[in-house]
Protein backbone atom coordinates (compact mmCIF):
# COMPACT_ATOMS: atom_id res chain seq x y z
CA UNK A 1 0.00 0.00 0.00
CA UNK A 2 2.71 2.45 0.90
CA UNK A 3 4.76 2.55 -2.24
CA UNK A 4 7.42 5.11 -2.88
CA UNK A 5 5.80 8.16 -4.38
CA UNK A 6 7.32 9.86 -7.36
CA UNK A 7 6.34 13.46 -7.03
CA UNK A 8 6.33 15.23 -10.32
CA UNK A 9 7.24 18.78 -9.63
CA UNK A 10 4.87 21.31 -11.06
CA UNK A 11 6.94 23.11 -13.62
CA UNK A 12 7.66 26.45 -12.13
CA UNK A 13 10.75 28.51 -11.66
CA UNK A 14 11.94 29.58 -15.07
CA UNK A 15 8.59 29.22 -16.76
CA UNK A 16 7.03 31.73 -14.47
CA UNK A 17 3.50 32.02 -13.18
CA UNK A 18 1.38 31.22 -16.20
CA UNK A 19 2.64 27.63 -16.49
CA UNK A 20 2.04 27.12 -12.81
CA UNK A 21 -1.42 28.56 -13.08
CA UNK A 22 -2.19 26.32 -16.04
CA UNK A 23 -0.99 23.31 -14.07
CA UNK A 24 -3.18 24.34 -11.16
CA UNK A 25 -6.18 24.77 -13.45
CA UNK A 26 -5.60 21.34 -14.96
CA UNK A 27 -5.45 19.75 -11.51
CA UNK A 28 -8.71 21.40 -10.51
CA UNK A 29 -10.41 20.22 -13.71
CA UNK A 30 -9.18 16.67 -13.23
CA UNK A 31 -10.33 16.54 -9.63
CA UNK A 32 -13.62 18.35 -10.17
CA UNK A 33 -15.85 15.40 -11.18
CA UNK A 34 -14.69 13.30 -8.24
CA UNK A 35 -15.03 16.17 -5.79
CA UNK A 36 -18.52 17.05 -7.03
CA UNK A 37 -19.55 13.41 -6.77
CA UNK A 38 -18.19 13.05 -3.24
CA UNK A 39 -19.94 16.23 -2.13
CA UNK A 40 -23.28 15.15 -3.62
CA UNK A 41 -23.25 11.47 -2.66
CA UNK A 42 -21.39 11.48 0.64
CA UNK A 43 -21.32 15.08 1.90
CA UNK A 44 -24.94 15.86 1.17
CA UNK A 45 -26.29 12.63 2.70
CA UNK A 46 -24.23 13.16 5.84
CA UNK A 47 -25.57 16.70 6.26
CA UNK A 48 -29.11 15.76 5.22
CA UNK A 49 -29.08 12.98 7.77
CA UNK A 50 -28.26 15.52 10.43
CA UNK A 51 -31.13 17.81 9.52
CA UNK A 52 -33.59 14.94 9.09
CA UNK A 53 -32.73 13.68 12.54
CA UNK A 54 -34.07 16.87 14.15
CA UNK A 55 -37.21 16.99 12.00
CA UNK A 56 -40.50 15.20 12.18
CA UNK A 57 -39.74 13.45 8.92
CA UNK A 58 -42.45 10.92 8.14
CA UNK A 59 -44.51 10.13 5.06
CA UNK A 60 -46.50 13.26 5.77
CA UNK A 61 -43.37 15.29 5.07
CA UNK A 62 -43.34 13.96 1.51
CA UNK A 63 -46.93 14.94 0.90
CA UNK A 64 -47.01 18.35 2.56
CA UNK A 65 -43.37 19.13 1.84
CA UNK A 66 -43.00 20.25 5.41
CA UNK A 67 -41.06 18.55 8.15
CA UNK A 68 -41.36 20.53 11.36
CA UNK A 69 -38.33 20.98 13.59
CA UNK A 70 -38.67 18.86 16.71
CA UNK A 71 -35.26 19.19 18.30
CA UNK A 72 -33.91 16.02 19.82
CA UNK A 73 -37.22 14.16 20.01
CA UNK A 74 -36.14 11.60 17.43
CA UNK A 75 -33.04 10.80 19.43
CA UNK A 76 -35.09 10.52 22.60
CA UNK A 77 -37.60 8.22 20.89
CA UNK A 78 -34.91 6.03 19.40
CA UNK A 79 -32.87 5.71 22.57
CA UNK A 80 -35.84 5.07 24.83
CA UNK A 81 -37.25 2.42 22.50
CA UNK A 82 -37.10 -1.07 23.93
CA UNK A 83 -35.21 -2.28 20.87
CA UNK A 84 -32.37 0.20 21.24
CA UNK A 85 -30.32 -1.45 23.97
CA UNK A 86 -30.78 -4.79 22.28
CA UNK A 87 -29.65 -3.39 18.94
CA UNK A 88 -26.58 -1.80 20.52
CA UNK A 89 -25.64 -5.02 22.28
CA UNK A 90 -26.24 -7.02 19.10
CA UNK A 91 -24.12 -4.59 17.09
CA UNK A 92 -21.24 -4.95 19.54
CA UNK A 93 -21.53 -8.75 19.59
CA UNK A 94 -21.98 -8.99 15.84
CA UNK A 95 -18.99 -6.74 15.14
CA UNK A 96 -16.67 -8.23 17.74
CA UNK A 97 -17.62 -11.82 16.88
CA UNK A 98 -17.26 -11.25 13.15
CA UNK A 99 -13.92 -9.47 13.45
CA UNK A 100 -12.34 -11.98 15.81
CA UNK A 101 -13.50 -14.93 13.71
CA UNK A 102 -12.53 -13.44 10.36
CA UNK A 103 -9.19 -12.26 11.61
CA UNK A 104 -8.07 -15.41 13.40
CA UNK A 105 -9.13 -17.75 10.59
CA UNK A 106 -7.81 -15.33 7.97
CA UNK A 107 -4.46 -15.18 9.74
CA UNK A 108 -4.21 -18.97 10.00
CA UNK A 109 -5.01 -19.33 6.31
CA UNK A 110 -2.53 -16.61 5.37
CA UNK A 111 0.20 -18.35 7.36
CA UNK A 112 -0.73 -21.63 5.73
CA UNK A 113 -0.56 -20.19 2.22
CA UNK A 114 2.94 -18.86 2.91
CA UNK A 115 4.20 -22.39 2.48
CA UNK A 116 5.23 -23.44 -0.97
CA UNK A 117 3.16 -26.18 -2.44
CA UNK A 118 1.57 -27.06 -5.79
CA UNK A 119 -1.67 -25.23 -6.67
CA UNK A 120 -1.08 -22.63 -3.95
CA UNK A 121 -1.84 -19.64 -6.21
CA UNK A 122 -4.95 -21.22 -7.74
CA UNK A 123 -6.35 -22.03 -4.34
CA UNK A 124 -5.72 -18.53 -3.07
CA UNK A 125 -7.71 -17.01 -5.89
CA UNK A 126 -10.54 -19.53 -5.57
CA UNK A 127 -10.69 -18.59 -1.91
CA UNK A 128 -11.76 -15.09 -2.98
CA UNK A 129 -15.05 -16.33 -4.42
CA UNK A 130 -17.15 -15.96 -1.26
CA UNK A 131 -16.07 -12.33 -1.16
CA UNK A 132 -16.93 -11.68 -4.80
CA UNK A 133 -20.38 -13.19 -5.15
CA UNK A 134 -23.23 -10.82 -4.29
CA UNK A 135 -23.98 -10.74 -0.56
CA UNK A 136 -27.58 -11.56 -1.21
CA UNK A 137 -26.48 -14.77 -2.95
CA UNK A 138 -24.47 -15.77 0.11
CA UNK A 139 -27.40 -14.90 2.31
CA UNK A 140 -29.74 -16.97 0.18
CA UNK A 141 -27.69 -20.15 0.19
CA UNK A 142 -26.92 -19.94 3.89
CA UNK A 143 -30.61 -19.50 4.55
CA UNK A 144 -31.22 -22.83 2.88
CA UNK A 145 -28.19 -24.53 4.46
CA UNK A 146 -29.34 -23.42 7.91
CA UNK A 147 -33.02 -24.10 7.28
CA UNK A 148 -34.54 -25.84 10.27
CA UNK A 149 -36.26 -28.69 8.49
CA UNK A 150 -34.74 -29.02 5.03
CA UNK A 151 -31.30 -27.55 5.55
CA UNK A 152 -28.23 -29.65 4.95
CA UNK A 153 -26.69 -28.69 8.29
CA UNK A 154 -29.48 -30.17 10.37
CA UNK A 155 -29.75 -33.06 7.93
CA UNK A 156 -26.09 -33.85 8.64
CA UNK A 157 -26.23 -33.26 12.38
CA UNK A 158 -29.24 -35.54 12.59
CA UNK A 159 -27.55 -38.15 10.45
CA UNK A 160 -24.55 -38.14 12.79
CA UNK A 161 -26.85 -38.39 15.77
CA UNK A 162 -25.60 -35.12 17.23
CA UNK A 163 -29.00 -33.52 17.68
CA UNK A 164 -32.43 -34.88 18.38
CA UNK A 165 -34.69 -31.97 17.64
CA UNK A 166 -33.67 -29.74 14.75
CA UNK A 167 -32.12 -26.51 16.04
CA UNK A 168 -33.75 -23.48 14.44
CA UNK A 169 -30.56 -21.68 13.54
CA UNK A 170 -32.37 -18.73 12.04
CA UNK A 171 -35.69 -19.01 13.82
CA UNK A 172 -34.71 -19.40 17.45
CA UNK A 173 -34.00 -16.16 19.34
CA UNK A 174 -31.02 -17.70 21.11
CA UNK A 175 -29.32 -18.93 17.92
CA UNK A 176 -30.09 -16.33 15.25
CA UNK A 177 -27.32 -13.89 16.17
CA UNK A 178 -24.74 -16.69 16.32
CA UNK A 179 -25.81 -17.91 12.88
CA UNK A 180 -25.58 -14.42 11.41
CA UNK A 181 -22.11 -13.96 12.88
CA UNK A 182 -20.91 -17.28 11.49
CA UNK A 183 -22.10 -16.39 8.01
CA UNK A 184 -20.49 -12.97 8.20
CA UNK A 185 -17.22 -14.57 9.31
CA UNK A 186 -17.40 -16.82 6.27
CA UNK A 187 -17.81 -13.79 4.02
CA UNK A 188 -14.95 -11.87 5.66
CA UNK A 189 -12.33 -14.63 5.64
CA UNK A 190 -11.17 -14.10 2.02
CA UNK A 191 -10.55 -10.39 2.55
CA UNK A 192 -8.60 -10.97 5.77
CA UNK A 193 -6.58 -13.80 4.27
CA UNK A 194 -5.67 -11.73 1.22
CA UNK A 195 -4.65 -8.60 3.08
CA UNK A 196 -2.68 -10.52 5.73
CA UNK A 197 -1.03 -12.74 3.13
CA UNK A 198 0.06 -9.59 1.30
CA UNK A 199 1.54 -8.28 4.54
CA UNK A 200 3.35 -11.54 5.24
CA UNK A 201 4.91 -11.49 1.78
CA UNK A 202 6.45 -8.11 2.55
CA UNK A 203 8.47 -9.55 5.41
CA UNK A 204 11.93 -10.42 4.05
CA UNK A 205 12.67 -14.13 3.93
CA UNK A 206 16.06 -13.61 5.60
CA UNK A 207 14.36 -12.59 8.84
CA UNK A 208 12.73 -15.98 9.12
CA UNK A 209 15.87 -17.79 8.12
CA UNK A 210 17.78 -15.97 10.83
CA UNK A 211 15.16 -16.92 13.37
CA UNK A 212 15.32 -20.54 12.29
CA UNK A 213 19.10 -20.49 12.66
CA UNK A 214 18.75 -19.08 16.16
CA UNK A 215 16.63 -22.10 16.92
CA UNK A 216 13.41 -20.22 17.61
CA UNK A 217 10.39 -22.47 17.42
CA UNK A 218 7.48 -21.60 15.12
CA UNK A 219 5.33 -20.28 17.94
CA UNK A 220 8.07 -18.01 19.26
CA UNK A 221 9.07 -16.95 15.78
CA UNK A 222 5.51 -15.84 15.08
CA UNK A 223 5.15 -13.73 18.21
CA UNK A 224 8.70 -12.38 18.28
CA UNK A 225 9.19 -11.64 14.59
CA UNK A 226 6.18 -12.05 12.33
CA UNK A 227 3.59 -10.34 14.53
CA UNK A 228 5.57 -7.14 15.26
CA UNK A 229 6.53 -6.76 11.61
CA UNK A 230 2.97 -7.41 10.50
CA UNK A 231 1.39 -5.02 12.96
CA UNK A 232 0.68 -2.14 10.53
CA UNK A 233 -1.20 -4.50 8.22
CA UNK A 234 -3.00 -6.08 11.17
CA UNK A 235 -4.22 -2.69 12.34
CA UNK A 236 -5.52 -1.76 8.91
CA UNK A 237 -7.29 -5.12 8.56
CA UNK A 238 -8.90 -4.78 11.98
CA UNK A 239 -9.96 -1.15 11.73
CA UNK A 240 -11.37 -1.54 8.22
CA UNK A 241 -13.02 -4.74 9.38
CA UNK A 242 -14.82 -2.89 12.17
CA UNK A 243 -15.94 -0.04 9.91
CA UNK A 244 -17.27 -2.40 7.26
CA UNK A 245 -18.92 -4.73 9.75
CA UNK A 246 -20.75 -1.91 11.52
CA UNK A 247 -22.64 -1.08 8.36
CA UNK A 248 -23.57 -4.62 7.32
CA UNK A 249 -27.24 -4.80 6.41
CA UNK A 250 -27.65 -7.09 3.41
CA UNK A 251 -26.64 -10.28 5.10
CA UNK A 252 -28.82 -9.80 8.14
CA UNK A 253 -31.85 -8.84 6.05
CA UNK A 254 -31.35 -11.89 3.84
CA UNK A 255 -30.90 -14.32 6.72
CA UNK A 256 -33.25 -13.18 9.46
CA UNK A 257 -34.62 -9.71 8.69
CA UNK A 258 -33.31 -8.80 12.12
CA UNK A 259 -35.55 -11.33 13.84
CA UNK A 260 -36.83 -13.41 15.42
CA UNK A 261 -38.11 -10.87 17.94
CA UNK A 262 -35.18 -8.54 17.12
CA UNK A 263 -32.70 -11.22 18.20
CA UNK A 264 -30.37 -10.27 15.34
CA UNK A 265 -31.35 -6.63 15.01
CA UNK A 266 -28.37 -4.25 14.80
CA UNK A 267 -28.23 -0.46 14.69
CA UNK A 268 -27.85 -0.58 10.92
CA UNK A 269 -30.80 -2.90 10.28
CA UNK A 270 -32.96 -1.10 12.83
CA UNK A 271 -32.19 2.18 11.08
CA UNK A 272 -33.24 0.62 7.77
CA UNK A 273 -36.47 -0.62 9.26
CA UNK A 274 -37.34 2.69 10.87
CA UNK A 275 -36.80 4.57 7.63
CA UNK A 276 -38.00 2.22 4.97
CA UNK A 277 -40.56 0.01 6.67
CA UNK A 278 -42.07 2.30 9.28
CA UNK A 279 -41.33 5.45 7.23
CA UNK A 280 -39.98 7.21 10.31
CA UNK A 281 -37.18 8.82 8.34
CA UNK A 282 -36.32 11.21 11.17
CA UNK A 283 -35.82 8.40 13.65
CA UNK A 284 -33.96 6.29 11.11
CA UNK A 285 -31.64 9.21 10.48
CA UNK A 286 -31.08 9.74 14.21
CA UNK A 287 -30.09 6.11 14.62
CA UNK A 288 -27.80 6.05 11.61
CA UNK A 289 -26.13 9.21 12.91
CA UNK A 290 -25.03 7.17 15.90
CA UNK A 291 -23.58 4.71 13.41
CA UNK A 292 -21.71 7.52 11.69
CA UNK A 293 -20.23 8.73 14.96
CA UNK A 294 -18.91 5.28 15.83
CA UNK A 295 -17.62 4.79 12.28
CA UNK A 296 -15.92 8.17 12.35
CA UNK A 297 -14.08 7.29 15.54
CA UNK A 298 -12.70 4.22 13.83
CA UNK A 299 -12.13 6.13 10.61
CA UNK A 300 -10.09 8.61 12.63
CA UNK A 301 -7.99 5.79 14.02
CA UNK A 302 -7.54 4.43 10.52
CA UNK A 303 -6.46 7.75 9.04
CA UNK A 304 -4.16 8.43 11.96
CA UNK A 305 -2.50 5.08 11.48
CA UNK A 306 -2.34 5.64 7.74
CA UNK A 307 -1.12 9.22 7.97
CA UNK A 308 2.31 8.38 6.68
CA UNK A 309 0.89 6.76 3.57
CA UNK A 310 -1.11 9.92 2.91
CA UNK A 311 1.44 12.59 3.77
CA UNK A 312 4.61 10.91 2.63
CA UNK B 1 10.95 -35.59 1.50
CA UNK B 2 10.43 -32.00 0.65
CA UNK B 3 8.07 -32.67 -2.23
CA UNK B 4 6.10 -35.10 -0.14
CA UNK B 5 5.49 -32.44 2.44
CA UNK B 6 4.51 -30.01 -0.28
CA UNK B 7 1.90 -32.42 -1.62
CA UNK B 8 0.59 -33.01 1.86
CA UNK B 9 0.13 -29.24 2.15
CA UNK B 10 -1.73 -29.29 -1.14
CA UNK B 11 -4.06 -31.92 0.25
CA UNK B 12 -4.68 -29.85 3.38
CA UNK B 13 -5.29 -26.81 1.18
CA UNK B 14 -7.86 -28.64 -0.91
CA UNK B 15 -9.63 -29.73 2.24
CA UNK B 16 -9.73 -26.19 3.62
CA UNK B 17 -10.94 -24.89 0.29
CA UNK B 18 -13.64 -27.54 0.15
CA UNK B 19 -14.98 -26.37 3.50
CA UNK B 20 -14.81 -22.71 2.52
CA UNK B 21 -16.43 -23.19 -0.87
CA UNK B 22 -19.05 -25.69 0.26
CA UNK B 23 -21.87 -23.11 0.29
CA UNK B 24 -21.04 -22.20 -3.30
CA UNK B 25 -21.05 -25.85 -4.28
CA UNK B 26 -24.40 -26.16 -2.56
CA UNK B 27 -25.86 -23.40 -4.73
CA UNK B 28 -24.91 -25.28 -7.87
CA UNK B 29 -25.99 -28.62 -6.44
CA UNK B 30 -29.44 -27.46 -5.38
CA UNK B 31 -29.94 -25.53 -8.62
CA UNK B 32 -29.63 -28.80 -10.56
CA UNK B 33 -32.11 -30.81 -8.52
CA UNK B 34 -35.73 -30.76 -9.49
CA UNK B 35 -38.04 -29.21 -6.93
CA UNK B 36 -35.48 -29.34 -4.15
CA UNK B 37 -37.47 -28.76 -1.02
CA UNK B 38 -37.99 -29.62 2.60
CA UNK B 39 -37.60 -33.35 2.08
CA UNK B 40 -33.85 -32.89 2.12
CA UNK B 41 -31.36 -32.51 -0.68
CA UNK B 42 -29.03 -35.09 -2.20
CA UNK B 43 -25.32 -34.40 -1.86
CA UNK B 44 -24.76 -34.70 -5.59
CA UNK B 45 -26.94 -33.80 -8.56
CA UNK B 46 -26.98 -37.38 -9.82
CA UNK B 47 -29.96 -36.70 -12.04
CA UNK B 48 -29.29 -33.13 -13.17
CA UNK B 49 -32.30 -31.21 -14.24
CA UNK B 50 -32.32 -27.76 -15.80
CA UNK B 51 -35.92 -26.80 -15.09
CA UNK B 52 -34.76 -24.53 -12.25
CA UNK B 53 -32.75 -22.54 -14.77
CA UNK B 54 -35.63 -22.37 -17.20
CA UNK B 55 -37.90 -20.95 -14.53
CA UNK B 56 -35.17 -18.61 -13.31
CA UNK B 57 -34.54 -17.23 -16.77
CA UNK B 58 -38.22 -16.79 -17.39
CA UNK B 59 -38.85 -15.02 -14.10
CA UNK B 60 -35.54 -13.21 -13.62
CA UNK B 61 -34.19 -12.77 -17.16
CA UNK B 62 -35.35 -9.17 -17.39
CA UNK B 63 -33.97 -8.44 -13.93
CA UNK B 64 -30.59 -9.83 -14.97
CA UNK B 65 -30.57 -7.43 -17.92
CA UNK B 66 -31.40 -4.55 -15.59
CA UNK B 67 -28.53 -5.53 -13.30
CA UNK B 68 -26.23 -5.76 -16.31
CA UNK B 69 -27.18 -2.26 -17.44
CA UNK B 70 -26.64 -0.85 -13.97
CA UNK B 71 -23.33 -2.67 -13.58
CA UNK B 72 -21.93 -1.53 -16.91
CA UNK B 73 -23.17 1.99 -16.34
CA UNK B 74 -21.62 2.20 -12.90
CA UNK B 75 -18.32 0.72 -14.11
CA UNK B 76 -18.00 3.28 -16.90
CA UNK B 77 -19.12 6.17 -14.74
CA UNK B 78 -16.80 5.21 -11.87
CA UNK B 79 -13.73 4.96 -14.07
CA UNK B 80 -14.57 8.15 -15.92
CA UNK B 81 -14.79 10.09 -12.67
CA UNK B 82 -11.99 8.28 -10.85
CA UNK B 83 -9.15 8.06 -13.39
CA UNK B 84 -8.42 11.80 -13.80
CA UNK B 85 -8.72 12.34 -10.06
CA UNK B 86 -6.43 9.41 -9.35
CA UNK B 87 -3.84 10.89 -11.69
CA UNK B 88 -3.74 14.19 -9.83
CA UNK B 89 -3.80 12.45 -6.43
CA UNK B 90 -0.88 10.24 -7.47
CA UNK B 91 1.36 12.71 -9.22
CA UNK B 92 0.94 16.04 -7.47
CA UNK B 93 1.23 17.31 -3.94
CA UNK B 94 -0.51 20.19 -2.23
CA UNK B 95 -2.62 20.76 0.82
CA UNK B 96 -5.80 20.67 -1.27
CA UNK B 97 -4.87 17.42 -2.90
CA UNK B 98 -4.21 15.82 0.47
CA UNK B 99 -7.60 17.06 1.64
CA UNK B 100 -9.32 15.41 -1.33
CA UNK B 101 -7.51 12.17 -0.61
CA UNK B 102 -8.76 12.30 2.99
CA UNK B 103 -12.26 12.87 1.72
CA UNK B 104 -11.98 9.79 -0.49
CA UNK B 105 -10.80 7.63 2.42
CA UNK B 106 -13.56 8.95 4.71
CA UNK B 107 -16.23 8.49 2.06
CA UNK B 108 -15.55 4.76 2.00
CA UNK B 109 -16.68 4.61 5.58
CA UNK B 110 -20.03 6.34 5.30
CA UNK B 111 -22.64 3.63 5.94
CA UNK B 112 -24.82 2.84 2.94
CA UNK B 113 -27.97 3.30 4.98
CA UNK B 114 -27.03 6.95 5.61
CA UNK B 115 -26.67 7.53 1.88
CA UNK B 116 -29.90 5.65 1.15
CA UNK B 117 -31.81 7.61 3.78
CA UNK B 118 -30.88 10.97 2.30
CA UNK B 119 -30.96 9.93 -1.35
CA UNK B 120 -34.48 8.60 -1.03
CA UNK B 121 -35.86 12.03 -0.27
CA UNK B 122 -33.62 13.74 -2.83
CA UNK B 123 -34.48 11.17 -5.51
CA UNK B 124 -38.15 11.58 -4.74
CA UNK B 125 -37.86 15.30 -5.54
CA UNK B 126 -35.69 14.76 -8.61
CA UNK B 127 -37.74 11.90 -10.03
CA UNK B 128 -34.79 9.52 -9.84
CA UNK B 129 -36.55 6.82 -7.82
CA UNK B 130 -37.15 3.66 -9.86
CA UNK B 131 -34.67 4.66 -12.53
CA UNK B 132 -31.57 3.01 -13.92
CA UNK B 133 -29.52 6.25 -13.89
CA UNK B 134 -30.52 6.81 -10.27
CA UNK B 135 -29.23 3.38 -9.28
CA UNK B 136 -26.06 3.79 -11.36
CA UNK B 137 -25.27 7.01 -9.50
CA UNK B 138 -26.05 5.53 -6.09
CA UNK B 139 -24.18 2.26 -6.72
CA UNK B 140 -21.09 4.21 -7.71
CA UNK B 141 -20.71 5.22 -4.06
CA UNK B 142 -18.88 1.90 -3.77
CA UNK B 143 -17.14 2.04 -7.14
CA UNK B 144 -15.74 5.57 -7.22
CA UNK B 145 -13.69 5.73 -3.98
CA UNK B 146 -12.44 2.22 -4.66
CA UNK B 147 -11.49 3.05 -8.25
CA UNK B 148 -9.69 6.22 -7.17
CA UNK B 149 -7.59 4.32 -4.63
CA UNK B 150 -6.76 1.40 -6.94
CA UNK B 151 -5.83 3.57 -9.91
CA UNK B 152 -3.92 6.02 -7.72
CA UNK B 153 -1.89 3.22 -6.12
CA UNK B 154 -0.89 2.12 -9.60
CA UNK B 155 -0.18 5.58 -10.96
CA UNK B 156 2.12 6.32 -8.06
CA UNK B 157 4.40 3.67 -9.50
CA UNK B 158 4.52 5.16 -13.00
CA UNK B 159 8.07 6.13 -14.00
CA UNK B 160 8.21 9.81 -13.41
CA UNK B 161 10.63 10.35 -16.29
CA UNK B 162 8.03 9.27 -18.85
CA UNK B 163 5.36 11.62 -17.56
CA UNK B 164 7.82 14.49 -17.37
CA UNK B 165 9.20 13.80 -20.83
CA UNK B 166 5.73 14.05 -22.34
CA UNK B 167 5.24 17.40 -20.73
CA UNK B 168 8.59 18.72 -21.78
CA UNK B 169 7.70 17.69 -25.33
CA UNK B 170 5.01 20.29 -25.03
CA UNK B 171 2.02 18.04 -24.44
CA UNK B 172 -0.62 19.73 -22.33
CA UNK B 173 -1.88 18.12 -19.13
CA UNK B 174 -4.92 16.70 -20.84
CA UNK B 175 -2.89 15.15 -23.66
CA UNK B 176 -0.27 13.78 -21.30
CA UNK B 177 -3.04 12.12 -19.34
CA UNK B 178 -4.93 10.68 -22.29
CA UNK B 179 -2.09 9.56 -24.52
CA UNK B 180 0.66 8.72 -22.01
CA UNK B 181 -0.68 8.09 -18.51
CA UNK B 182 -3.91 6.26 -19.35
CA UNK B 183 -2.39 3.75 -21.80
CA UNK B 184 0.24 2.90 -19.22
CA UNK B 185 -2.43 2.38 -16.56
CA UNK B 186 -4.78 0.15 -18.51
CA UNK B 187 -4.46 -2.72 -16.05
CA UNK B 188 -5.40 -0.62 -13.06
CA UNK B 189 -8.27 1.02 -14.91
CA UNK B 190 -9.64 -2.33 -16.02
CA UNK B 191 -9.35 -3.73 -12.50
CA UNK B 192 -11.20 -0.74 -11.09
CA UNK B 193 -13.91 -1.02 -13.73
CA UNK B 194 -14.42 -4.75 -13.09
CA UNK B 195 -14.78 -4.15 -9.37
CA UNK B 196 -17.12 -1.22 -9.86
CA UNK B 197 -19.23 -3.46 -12.07
CA UNK B 198 -19.25 -6.15 -9.42
CA UNK B 199 -20.24 -3.75 -6.63
CA UNK B 200 -23.14 -2.38 -8.66
CA UNK B 201 -24.17 -5.84 -9.84
CA UNK B 202 -24.23 -7.12 -6.27
CA UNK B 203 -25.82 -4.04 -4.76
CA UNK B 204 -28.84 -4.81 -2.69
CA UNK B 205 -29.36 -1.92 -0.29
CA UNK B 206 -29.91 0.78 -2.93
CA UNK B 207 -31.98 -1.56 -5.07
CA UNK B 208 -34.14 -2.16 -2.02
CA UNK B 209 -34.49 1.43 -0.85
CA UNK B 210 -34.44 3.48 -4.05
CA UNK B 211 -37.07 1.51 -5.94
CA UNK B 212 -40.72 1.60 -4.99
CA UNK B 213 -42.80 0.44 -7.91
CA UNK B 214 -40.91 -2.54 -9.27
CA UNK B 215 -40.42 -0.92 -12.69
CA UNK B 216 -36.67 -1.16 -12.22
CA UNK B 217 -35.87 -4.43 -10.57
CA UNK B 218 -32.26 -5.70 -10.25
CA UNK B 219 -31.78 -9.42 -9.78
CA UNK B 220 -30.59 -9.04 -6.18
CA UNK B 221 -34.07 -7.79 -5.39
CA UNK B 222 -35.51 -10.75 -7.25
CA UNK B 223 -33.58 -13.12 -5.00
CA UNK B 224 -34.66 -11.25 -1.89
CA UNK B 225 -38.28 -11.53 -2.88
CA UNK B 226 -37.89 -15.26 -3.49
CA UNK B 227 -36.61 -15.85 0.01
CA UNK B 228 -38.97 -13.30 1.55
CA UNK B 229 -41.84 -15.73 1.37
CA UNK B 230 -42.09 -19.46 1.86
CA UNK B 231 -39.86 -21.11 -0.71
CA UNK B 232 -41.45 -24.11 -2.35
CA UNK B 233 -38.90 -24.55 -5.11
CA UNK B 234 -35.30 -23.97 -4.08
CA UNK B 235 -33.90 -25.09 -7.43
CA UNK B 236 -35.23 -21.94 -9.13
CA UNK B 237 -33.89 -19.75 -6.32
CA UNK B 238 -30.48 -21.37 -6.52
CA UNK B 239 -30.45 -21.23 -10.32
CA UNK B 240 -31.00 -17.49 -9.98
CA UNK B 241 -28.16 -17.39 -7.44
CA UNK B 242 -25.89 -19.19 -9.90
CA UNK B 243 -26.78 -16.75 -12.67
CA UNK B 244 -26.13 -13.84 -10.29
CA UNK B 245 -22.70 -15.23 -9.47
CA UNK B 246 -21.49 -15.58 -13.05
CA UNK B 247 -19.82 -12.13 -13.15
CA UNK B 248 -17.83 -12.91 -9.99
CA UNK B 249 -16.61 -16.20 -11.45
CA UNK B 250 -15.78 -14.57 -14.78
CA UNK B 251 -13.89 -11.79 -13.04
CA UNK B 252 -11.81 -14.29 -11.15
CA UNK B 253 -11.14 -16.35 -14.26
CA UNK B 254 -10.23 -13.41 -16.47
CA UNK B 255 -8.55 -10.99 -14.09
CA UNK B 256 -7.31 -13.33 -11.39
CA UNK B 257 -4.08 -11.54 -10.63
CA UNK B 258 -5.71 -8.12 -10.42
CA UNK B 259 -8.35 -9.23 -7.97
CA UNK B 260 -6.00 -9.78 -5.05
CA UNK B 261 -4.19 -6.57 -5.93
CA UNK B 262 -7.51 -4.73 -5.93
CA UNK B 263 -8.52 -6.24 -2.61
CA UNK B 264 -5.41 -4.93 -0.90
CA UNK B 265 -5.33 -1.56 -2.66
CA UNK B 266 -8.84 -0.36 -2.02
CA UNK B 267 -10.61 -2.85 0.15
CA UNK B 268 -14.29 -2.04 0.27
CA UNK B 269 -17.48 -4.09 0.58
Amino acid sequence: MAEPTPVVAVRGGGQGNSARRRARAAQVLFLAPAVVYIVLFFGYPAVKNMTMSVQDYTTRAFITGEAPWIGLDNYADVVSSSIFSKAVLNTVLFTAGSIVGQFVIGMLLALFFRRRFPLNAVMRSLLLLPWLVPLIVSGTVWRWILDQDGGVLNQTLRGLGLVEANPGWLTSPSLALVAVVVVNIWIGIPFNTTILYGGLQEIPKEVHEAAALDGAGRWREFWAITWPLLRPVVTVALVLGVVYTLKVIDIILALTDGGPANASQTIATQSYQLSFQQFQFGQGAALSNLLIVVSLVFAGIYLWLNRRAVDE
Amino acid sequence: MKTRRAWRDTAVGILLLAVMLFPLYWIVNVSLQRGASAAGTDWFPTDPDLSGYRTALREQGGHLVTSLLIGVGSALFSVLVAAPAAYVLAQFRSRWITAVLFAVLISQMVPGIVVANALYTAYEDLGLLDSVPGLILADSTAGIPFAILVIRAFMMGLPRAVVEAARIDGAGHFRTFVSVVLPMSVNAVVTAALFAFLFAWGDFLFALTLTTTGQVHPVTLGLYQYIGSYVADWSTVMATAVLSSIPAVLLLAVAQRYVAAGATAGAVK
